[in-house]
C-alpha cells in the first residue's frame, strides 16, 4: 500500500472512530431513558403525587412527603445560595483581573469539584452535630453549599456578556460604580441570571449524597424545618436498595419524576438563554 | 465568602477527624483491616477501590470523550452540532441516583450474564477471578465511564475551540489528511486536553450514589474486575449513619477529608492546565476581540 493511501485510510479510520464514540455514548443515554419511562410509567399516577408511602406489603401509595421535602430543601438552598452566589459573581466580573477575583474564581471552581458526599460530611459537622438533630435546615444548607459556585460562575459569565458600552454609558451619566452595576448591568443580565438559578436548582434537586446524613429521611409528612425530612432522591435510594418489588416500582417512578423535573428545567433554561442570546445579537 | 467556605470545609473536616488521626496516624492509610466492632480502622481498601474504579473508568471514557469532542468541534456538519451538544449535556444532567437505579436493575444483570459466559480459562486469571455476581468493579467502572464522558468531552470541546483556525488551515494547506490536521490541533491543545481528562478523573473519584449501588461494598482489596469492592465515597454514604462510636465516625470523616484533599489537588491542577491553555491559545484572539470594544468607547 502506498504511503498516501495509508494516510487516507488512517484518516478514514479516525473519523470512523469519532463517529462511533458518539454512537457509543448515545446508547447508554437511550437505554437509561428507555428503562426509566418503561418501568416508571407503571407507578406514576395521581396517587403518587398526593399520597403517602404505604406500609410494607401494601400496594399503592406515593411520595407526597418526598416531593414536598425536595421542594422545601431546594427552596432553602436557593434562599441561602442566590444572594451569596450572585454577589460573588458580580464581584468576579466587576473586579475581573484583580488577584482576589481570581482567587474567588479558583475557589468557586474548586468548590464545584468537591464531591457531594464530602459536602454532606461538612454539613453534618456544621449543621447537625452541634444541634444533635438531623433536620431539613441541614439538608438545605448542604444543597446551598453546592449551589453557590454554580450560581456564582453563571452570574459572572452573564455579566461579562453585557456590552461594555452600557456600563460606560451609566458611568458617563455620573452614576457611581455601585449604581452602574446594580441599576444598569445587573438588570440587563437578570433573565440570564434567573436561568442560571433554575439550572442550579435542577442540579441540586437531583443530589442524594449530601442529604443522606443531613436531612436523613422521614416516613411521614413533615414541613418542620428542625425535623428530619424526606426527599425524592433519598427515597429512591431507600426503595431501590430495599428488597420489595413494590418498592422497586416506586423507586423507578420517583426517578422518572426526578428526571422529568430536571429535564423540564434544563429545557426551559436553554430556550430562555437562546432567546437572550438572540436579543443580545440583535442589540 | 466562597473562599471562606472552601477553607471552612477543610478546617471542619480536620477538626472532626482528629480522634482517628491521632489514634492511627499514617497506619490508617497502610492497613486494610476495617473492623468497626473491634474499633480497628484501615482505609487502604477504599483508596484502592476508588483509584481502581476511577482509573478504569478513565481508560474507558477518555478516548470516547475525546472522540466526541473532536467529532462535534471538527467533523460534524453544522446542523448536527447543537443537537449533539444537547444530548451529551443531557447525559450530564441525569442525577447520579438515577444512574445507580439503572445500574442496579439493568446494567448489573447484563454484566452478570457477561461474567458467567466468560470462558473458564480466562476466569483462572486474577483479573477475572471471583464469583460472577454482577455487582463489582466492572459495573462500577462502566457506569462511572458513562457519567464522566460528558464532563470531559465538553471541556475538551471548549479547548479545541480555542485552537486558532490557522493551525488547521496551515496543516491542510501542507496537504495533510483530516486525521493529520486534527492531530496538529489536538497537539496544540494538549495541556487543555490533559486538564479535561483530569477533570473527569476528579468527578469519578468523588462519585458516590451510582457507585455505591453497583460496586458491592466489600472492603477487600482485589485485582479482579468481577470482585465486589468498595470506594471512599461509598463507605461514607453507607456507614455514616451507622457509626456508633466517636472513633468510627472520625475515621469516616478522615476518609472524607482525604477525598476532599485529593479532589482539590486534581481539580486545581486541571484548572491550571486548562487556563494556561486558554491563555496561550486565545491570547491573540481575545486581544483582538477586546480591542474593538475599547475603541468603540
Amino acid at each position: 500500500m502506498s504511503w498516501t493511501r495509508w494516510r487516507k485510510l488512517l484518516s478514514a479510520l479516525f473519523v470512523g472512530f469519532c463517529g462511533l464514540s458518539v454512537l457509543l455514548v448515545l446508547v447508554p443515554l437511550a437505554l437509561v431513558l428507555f428503562f426509566l419511562v418503561k418501568e416508571g410509567i407503571q407507578a406514576v399516577n395521581l396517587d403518587f403525587f398526593t399520597h403517602m408511602p404505604t406500609p410494607v406489603g401494601e400496594p399503592g401509595g406515593g411520595m407526597a412527603n418526598a416531593i414536598v421535602g425536595t421542594l422545601m430543601m431546594s427552596g432553602l438552598a436557593a434562599v441561602m445560595a442566590v444572594p451569596i452566589g450572585v454577589l460573588s459573581g458580580i464581584y468576579m466580573s466587576e473586579y475581573a483581573g484583580t488577584r482576589f477575583a481570581s482567587l474567588v474564581r479558583f475557589a468557586a471552581d474548586t468548590l464545584n469539584g468537591v464531591p457531594s458526599i464530602v459536602i454532606g460530611v461538612f454539613a453534618y459537622s456544621v449543621a447537625v452535630l452541634p444541634f444533635k438533630q438531623f433536620s431539613a435546615l441541614a439538608g438545605g444548607f448542604a444543597l446551598g453549599v453546592m449551589m453557590i459556585p454554580i450560581i456564582a460562575r453563571t452570574t459572572e459569565e452573564l455579566l461579562l456578556l453585557v456590552p461594555g458600552a452600557m456600563r460606560e454609558g451609566a458611568l458617563a451619566l455620573g452614576a457611581t460604580h455601585a449604581r452602574a452595576v446594580f441599576s444598569v448591568v445587573v438588570p440587563a443580565a437578570l433573565p440570564g441570571i434567573i436561568t442560571g438559578v433554575v439550572l442550579a436548582l435542577a442540579r441540586i434537586a437531583g443530589e442524594t449524597a449530601p442529604l443522606l446524613f443531613t436531612a436523613l429521611n422521614n416516613r411521614f409528612f413533615s414541613t418542620r424545618l428542625t425535623q428530619p425530612i424526606s426527599s425524592l432522591t433519598v427515597q429512591v435510594y431507600t426503595y431501590a436498595t430495599g428488597p420489595y418489588a413494590d418498592w422497586h416500582r416506586q423507586a423507578w417512578a420517583g426517578a422518572l419524576v426526578l428526571v422529568s423535573i430536571v429535564l423540564v428545567c434544563s429545557l426551559l433554561a436553554r430556550l430562555a438563554t437562546r432567546r437572550l442570546e438572540r436579543m443580545h445579537a440583535r442589540g | 465568602m466562597v473562599v471562606l467556605l472552601v477553607l471552612g470545609i477543610g478546617f471542619e473536616l480536620t477538626r472532626q477527624s482528629m480522634l482517628s488521626i491521632q489514634k492511627f496516624g499514617f497506619n490508617f492509610w497502610r492497613t486494610e483491616v476495617w473492623d468497626p466492632v473491634a474499633g480497628d480502622f484501615g482505609a487502604l481498601p477504599f483508596i484502592w477501590g476508588t483509584l481502581y474504579s476511577s482509573i478504569l473508568a478513565l481508560l474507558l471514557a477518555a478516548p470516547i470523550a475525546l472522540g466526541i469532542a473532536i467529532f462535534i468541534s471538527e467533523l460534524c456538519p453544522n446542523w448536527l452540532k447543537q443537537p449533539l451538544v444537547f444530548l451529551t449535556e443531557l447525559l450530564a444532567a441525569i442525577p447520579s441516583i438515577v444512574y445507580g437505579l439503572w445500574g442496579m436493575f439493568v446494567l448489573v444483570p447484563a454484566v452478570r450474564a457477561l461474567e458467567n459466559s466468560t470462558p473458564d480459562a480466562l476466569r483462572q486469571l486474577p483479573l477475572f477471578s471471583g464469583p460472577g455476581i454482577g455487582v463489582g468493579m466492572l459495573s462500577a467502572a462502566l457506569i462511572l465511564a458513562v457519567m464522566i464522558v460528558p464532563f470531559t468531552s465538553s471541556v475538551a470541546r471548549e479547548v479545541l475551540k480555542a485552537v486558532p483556525a490557522a493551525q488547521r488551515e496551515g496543516a491542510y494547506a501542507l496537504g495533510a489528511t483530516r486525521f493529520e490536521a486534527i492531530r496538529a490541533a489536538v497537539f496544540f491543545a494538549r495541556t487543555g486536553i490533559v486538564g479535561a481528562v483530569m477533570l473527569g478523573f476528579g468527578r469519578a473519584l468523588g462519585e458516590t450514589m451510582a457507585v455505591t449501588m453497583v460496586i458491592g461494598n466489600n472492603p477487600r482489596i482485589s485485582a479482579s474486575l468481577f470482585a465486589p469492592q468498595h470506594t471512599m465515597a461509598a463507605v461514607i454514604a453507607n456507614e455514616f449513619t451507622e457509626a456508633d462510636t466517636a472513633l468510627y465516625l472520625d475515621a469516616l470523616v478522615e476518609i472524607g477529608l482525604v477525598l476532599f484533599v485529593i479532589t482539590l489537588v486534581i481539580n486545581g491542577l486541571s484548572r491550571l492546565l486548562i487556563w494556561s491553555m486558554a491563555r496561550s491559545g486565545t491570547g491573540s484572539r481575545a486581544a483582538a476581540a477586546a480591542s474593538p470594544a475599547e475603541s468603540a468607547a
